[in-house]
């Protein structure tokens, strides 16, 4: 038997920490009582009311065209900050550009929030650009943050892969963007989606930088939920943020599943092609080559 | 064609300066831009207008006037609710990550002490509630330590207490809030740093008669210090600033400067004193966001 040591004990506790209240949330999201602290039996009428609740409808499709098109920017936009940070290891203002990447990580969110908002009324004064606030400024603000967060993932994956096999297809004469499509892209693809997840459930979550960058009708989600709880707590909220929990739990069920799933085909297909090599390097008519 | 070509490519920037300049040009725009900004605004004075604050420059009978504002300054220095809420954030932020690291160290270690296979599940179900809303979690707390929340009724349950005891809208539950919060932040770098570690050396210290206590001491937490560091930094930084745990777990004695900041911002539209409460804020910050960069730095070259 395992020794049970201190450090498993705090993990057990500390895992329980983290997971209860949300559990507890959860379990009273299904409370037919209209008091929220009184158990009154089990019952679904506060998802079915959610439907009817327009408004937060509303703000819910907002969330997620925000979070889908930050997803993509930030992939895009955070893989290529990667590739500078671990590919090009030497140019004017590395320090500068490493800094920039990951500051937003810590940055409290009021200060990027409010200094975003006046880079866009500034903006809107001079250049006459965002005349309002709306979808695109709370796109441009999640895009920034959340880049940084696949800037993290990406670079750790492009740290671990083996160089050679890019180095062997520029040998053999394939241009670098080539060589990053065809080779580099496939072999980061797990923490690339892993990064798009990351910065869809972090954009759908986000309450401060949208509350800053946010102009009127374009509330969202968060924003919404806010207002509500501000007043205390309330049976539909819970069943609004027992959905939110468990969309993000089946998320990152999925990046888990899938890249571990990517991750043992792409090592069994690197055996594979050792296997065969080995195999075909050792067949009896040939000198077998010095190792 | 051939010369088309040729002024083509000069006229294009290279692949390598795109591929430099994209994210950096963004970053430049949306991050760093946006500070100096935040910055002029804070030697503006607020006025009834849209945005609403003053020119800090004019061109006037051929001279150009800068007037820089140094009101909302002085403001911040003379109003005992700022200054009092600069250090209650501060102390709030350095209970929490000290509480957050005397947690998260022991969890760490553990995920790190595990088979492999279990490691990334532990890690997983770690990472797991950092994707989720903040204020979600936060709000699952607040029915939990309502005067008639689940907490209470525990603790009057198990006859503890005989009347609920007031842990909503208090500090109390701020720091629960945080520590609860941000506890993932500290367990991801530390667990990044740890399971590097080469057990050999621990084999050797003990092979060589040192205690394990000694061993934790003397070769486990100075070879962890980069993961200390990081996590410390990822729970700090953040919870100075925070808005939404003092907001909802916080009661009226709950001074933080994030709230401050807010209320300056929405409910008084004084947009030059948030922003000069931004930018000493940021002042403050510095030198830990500094060191967490270089931390970062730091274990990126560890890893390549």
């Amino acid at each position: 038997m395992k020794r049970f040591s201190f450090s498993t004990l705090m993990l057990v506790l500390g895992l329980l920490f983290i997971y209860l209240p949300m559990l507890i949330l959860v379990i009273y999201s299904f409370n037919a009582s209209k008091l929220v602290t009184v158990w009154g039996g089990w019952s679904l009428k506060w998802y079915l009311g959610l439907l009817d609740n327009t408004q937060l409808m509303g703000s819910v499709a907002r969330s997620l065209e925000i979070a889908c098109y930050t997803a993509v920017a930030a992939v895009a936009l955070g893989t290529l900050a990667a590739f500078v940070l671990t590919r090009v290891t030497r140019f004017k203002g590395r320090t500068l550009f490493g800094g920039l990447v990951t500051a937003p990580l810590v940055m409290p969110e009021v200060i990027t929030g409010l200094s975003l908002l006046l880079l866009f009324v500034a903006m809107a004064q001079m250049i006459g650009w965002p005349m309002e606030r709306g979808l695109v400024t709370i796109w441009i603000a999640h895009t920034t943050f959340c880049a940084a967060y696949v800037a993290v993932v990406v670079s750790a994956r492009l740290r671990e892969l083996d160089l050679s096999i890019e180095e062997a297809a520029m040998d053999l004469g394939a241009r670098p963007l080539k060589v990053f499509f065809l080779i580099t892209i496939p072999m980061i693809a797990p923490s690339l989606a892993a990064g798009g997840m990351m910065s869809f459930a972090l954009s759908l979550d986000d309450l401060v930088l949208a509350s800053f960058v946010s102009g009127p009708g374009s509330t969202t989600l968060p924003m919404e939920v806010f207002s509500a709880v501000r007043l205390g707590v309330k049976p539909e909220i819970n069943a609004v943020a027992s959905l939110i929990l468990m969309a993000v739990s089946l998320m990152t069920f999925m990046v888990w599943y899938f890249s571990r799933k990517a991750e043992a085909n792409r090592k069994r297909a690197i055996q594979e092609a050792m296997d065969q090599t080995a195999s075909e390097t050792w067949q009896p008519q040939r000198t077998p080559a010095t190792a | 064609m051939s010369t088309f070509h040729q002024a083509l490519i000069r006229v294009l920037p290279s692949g390598r300066k795109l591929v430099i300049g994209i994210p950096f040009l963004w970053l430049f725009l949306f991050f760093m831009l946006p500070f100096f900004l935040v910055m002029k605004i804070s030697f503006s004075e607020a006025t009834v207008s849209i945005p609403p604050y003053s020119q800090i420059y004019g061109f006037v009978d051929q001279k150009l006037q800068v007037l820089l504002n140094l009101g909302n300054y002085s403001l911040l220095g003379a109003d005992e609710l700022y200054i009092s809420a600069y250090l209650g954030s501060l102390k709030i932020a350095l209970l929490s990550t000290l509480m957050c690291l005397l947690i998260g160290f022991p969890m760490a270690y553990g995920i790190s002490k595990t088979r492999k296979e279990m490691q990334n599940v532990l890690l997983l179900l770690i990472m797991m509630p950092t994707w989720t809303a903040i204020l979600i979690r936060v709000y699952a707390w607040m029915g939990i330590l309502s005067n008639n929340g689940l907490l209470n009724a525990f603790l009057m349950g198990c006859g503890l207490i005989s009347s609920p005891i007031e842990i909503l809208n208090t500090n109390t539950a701020v720091y629960i809030g945080v520590v609860y919060a941000y506890l993932p932040f500290m367990v991801l770098p530390l667990y990044a740093n740890l399971v590097k570690h080469d057990q050999s050396l621990l084999e050797a210290a003990s092979d060589l008669g040192s205690s394990n206590f000694n061993n934790f001491w003397k070769i486990t937490v100075p070879l962890a210090k980069n993961g200390i560091v990081a996590g410390c930094m990822l729970v700090f930084i953040p919870v100075v600033g925070e808005f939404v745990i003092p907001e909802l777990l916080g009661g009226p004695e709950t001074l933080m400067i994030g709230r401050v900041l807010w209320q300056e911002f929405f409910n008084n539209r004084d947009w030059p004193v948030a922003s000069a409460l931004a930018v000493v804020m940021l002042a403050i910050l510095i030198i830990p966001i500094v060191l967490f960069n270089r931390s970062q730095a730091k274990e990126m070259e560890a890893r390549a």
